[in-house]
């Protein structure tokens, strides 16, 4: 029944796909168990552009991310990455996943976790060598974490932890980079840092998509919105898209009153 | 001691132990990693049906075709696992469980429905195996190790666990980068394009060649502790996984051989009589080594344990 609808709703008048765009969603539903977690989902990310995703929890921002990492298995609906299927495309996207997903005790090194963002490039049996190690000490260096090279991942703050996510994304030189919950529970200075980093990211014309949280911040760092509810309420540019209407929308009843007179003051 | 005497009495036992311990302990790393070292115990209880069903179908006691039902059960034990996993949304652990009792159930149910009382498939032998009795008694000395012959005369389990041993170290070798990106970060690896679920159920296999190659020389206790005694310990004397692969061969090849020499010697030290099971010696060597590297390995405190949400 919901596959069917979710297909039938999938078939309507295609929305015009802008060329080339990095990440395109069509007709997506995502399901774990009985509920659609992600309705019939269509998406289309702006190139060169910072994206948030954002709706209340279990609204299915996480899982879209996911299906569209092909982490997560869909009942129905089309992902294009540059045009082309996912599998066709890997090497062009990086992924940072929710920090709270691994188990951090495990026994590996902070450039060890770095030099993970090189597989495509090492493949199954390439040797490590020391353009390989120079280059995850870069990308540590670009989230300011060189220091930290040799510990043991679970002797790291949240924040550090997340800087040590995004330096694997950023060896993996994509051209699209998705990001889940980026900012959750990590310190001021790991927040500056990390925009700064994904700011630069846009400036070299890559596209970024992160699923966010905190409404206060959307217009500071965010170009276009994404906002969904399982199903999508609004997409577009900031200015057009991220008012009050949509966010009551996405939200319903749930917004708590802290997040509406903290929205209140930004939207004035 | 002297080789004449060492040699065919010792050695063999001696080697087989070892590689058998460090077959076992090679996957654990990753199982005990990935929270799934219950499964060893799982197949060294799935053997059981597996060798009665071999036994009903051939009539006869022989290794191969048991070494063959062991290996089926414990496929069929890792597809059930899996699918009421899947299907039934039960964690794994329960879902080993289900699976392990029930298989092992059946197989006694087996074995008292059918004629099989007259025959040596006994619970005893299948938790201690026979390690002291694969000697070789071609040998005279460290020259026969040199001898066409008499390395002829050799116990079949020791080649056979060697090959294990050989084909589980290829396997972890082949595929060490996606078996440590998928173990640490399964939704990253899948993104890299790392098939995750066949690799996790190849590691499963190979953990279940090594249980039942180890369970027909060595019986399962050996099984059940290698798998999760060494890795568990090597664990908590380093924090990177490559040293810690490394640490856990150590103690598993450290186990098995004071175990073995405990064993043989070491109620004659006390004033006893008789050796006591050298697989059991050995379980235990590795449960003392746990204990020890738990109480004052470098590495025991743990930090970064997975926050909810």
């Amino acid at each position: 029944m919901t596959v069917e609808l979710a297909a039938s709703h999938g078939r309507r008048p295609e929305v015009v796909v802008p060329e080339n765009s990095p990440l395109t969603i069509r007709g997506l539903t995502v399901s774990y168990g009985h509920k659609p977690a992600v309705f019939s989902v269509d998406m289309t990310v702006m190139p060169g552009a910072m994206t948030a995703i954002i709706g209340p929890n279990g609204a299915g921002k996480s899982t879209l991310l996911k299906a569209a990492l092909g982490i997560a298995k869909p009942l129905s609906g089309q992902v294009r990455v540059f045009g082309k299927p996912l599998d066709r495309q890997r090497a062009r996207v990086a992924y940072v996943p929710q920090r709270a997903s691994v188990d951090w005790d495990f026994p590996t090194r902070v450039i060890d976790v770095v030099v993970m963002g090189l597989y495509r490039q090492l493949g199954l049996l390439g040797r490590l060598r020391a353009s390989h190690r120079a280059r995850a000490m870069e990308c540590l260096d670009r989230v300011g974490m060189t220091d930290f090279a040799d510990r043991q991942i679970g002797q790291l703050s949240g924040g550090q932890q997340q800087r040590v996510f995004l330096a694997r994304a950023l060896a993996q030189d994509a051209d699209l980079y998705l990001l889940d919950e980026p900012f959750a529970g990590v310190d001021a200075a790991t927040e500056k840092a990390i925009i700064g980093v994904l700011k630069s990211l846009r400036a070299e014309g890559r596209t970024v998509v992160a699923v966010h949280h905190d409404l206060a911040t959307v217009r500071d760092y965010f170009d276009n919105v994404f906002l969904i509810n399982a199903a999508k309420v609004a997409e577009g540019p900031v200015d057009t898209t991220f008012t009050a209407e949509n966010l009551q929308a996405a939200y319903g009843g749930r917004l708590a009153t802290a997040q509406v007179d903290q929205l209140a003051q930004v939207l004035a | 001691m002297i080789g004449s005497e060492f040699v065919p009495l010792s050695l063999t036992p001696l080697l087989i132990g070892i590689f058998a311990a460090v077959a076992c302990a090679l996957p654990g790393n990753f199982l005990v990693l990935r929270r799934q070292a219950l499964i060893g115990d799982a197949i060294s209880h799935v053997v059981l049906p597996g060798i009665v069903v071999a036994f009903l179908a051939t009539g006869v006691i022989s290794s191969w075709p048991m070494m063959l039902g062991a290996a089926g059960a414990a496929i069929v034990a890792v597809v059930l696992i899996e699918a009421i996993r899947r299907l039934g949304r039960i964690e794994p652990g329960a879902a080993m469980g289900v699976v392990f009792t029930s298989m092992f159930a059946g197989g006694v149910l087996l074995l008292e429905l059918s004629d099989t009382s007259n025959v040596h498939l006994d619970v005893e032998h299948a938790l201690f195996g026979n390690l002291e009795s694969l000697i070789w008694l071609d040998a005279t000395g460290w020259a026969s190790l040199l001898d066409r012959e008499a390395l002829l005369g050799l116990p079949v389990e020791l080649p056979r666990m060697a090959a294990t041993l050989l084909a589980v170290a290829v396997f972890i070798l082949l595929f060490w980068r996606p078996l440590k990106l998928s173990t640490f970060d399964e939704g990253f690896a899948r993104t890299l394009g790392i098939r995750t679920g066949l690799l996790g159920l190849a590691l499963v296999i190979a953990a279940a060649v090594a249980a039942v190659a180890a369970f027909d020389a060595v019986g399962s206790i050996i099984v059940i502790a290698m798998f999760i005694c060494p890795p568990a310990a090597a664990r908590m004397m380093t924090n990177r996984l490559e040293h810690q692969i490394a640490w856990s061969v150590v103690f598993a090849t450290a186990s098995a051989i004071a175990g073995y020499v405990l064993a043989g010697y070491g109620p004659l030290w006390f004033g006893g009589q008789d050796a006591v099971s050298a697989a059991g010696m050995i379980a235990t060597v590795s449960g003392v080594i746990l204990a020890l590297a738990a109480g004052f390995g470098p590495c025991r405190t743990r930090s970064g344990a997975p926050q909810g949400g």
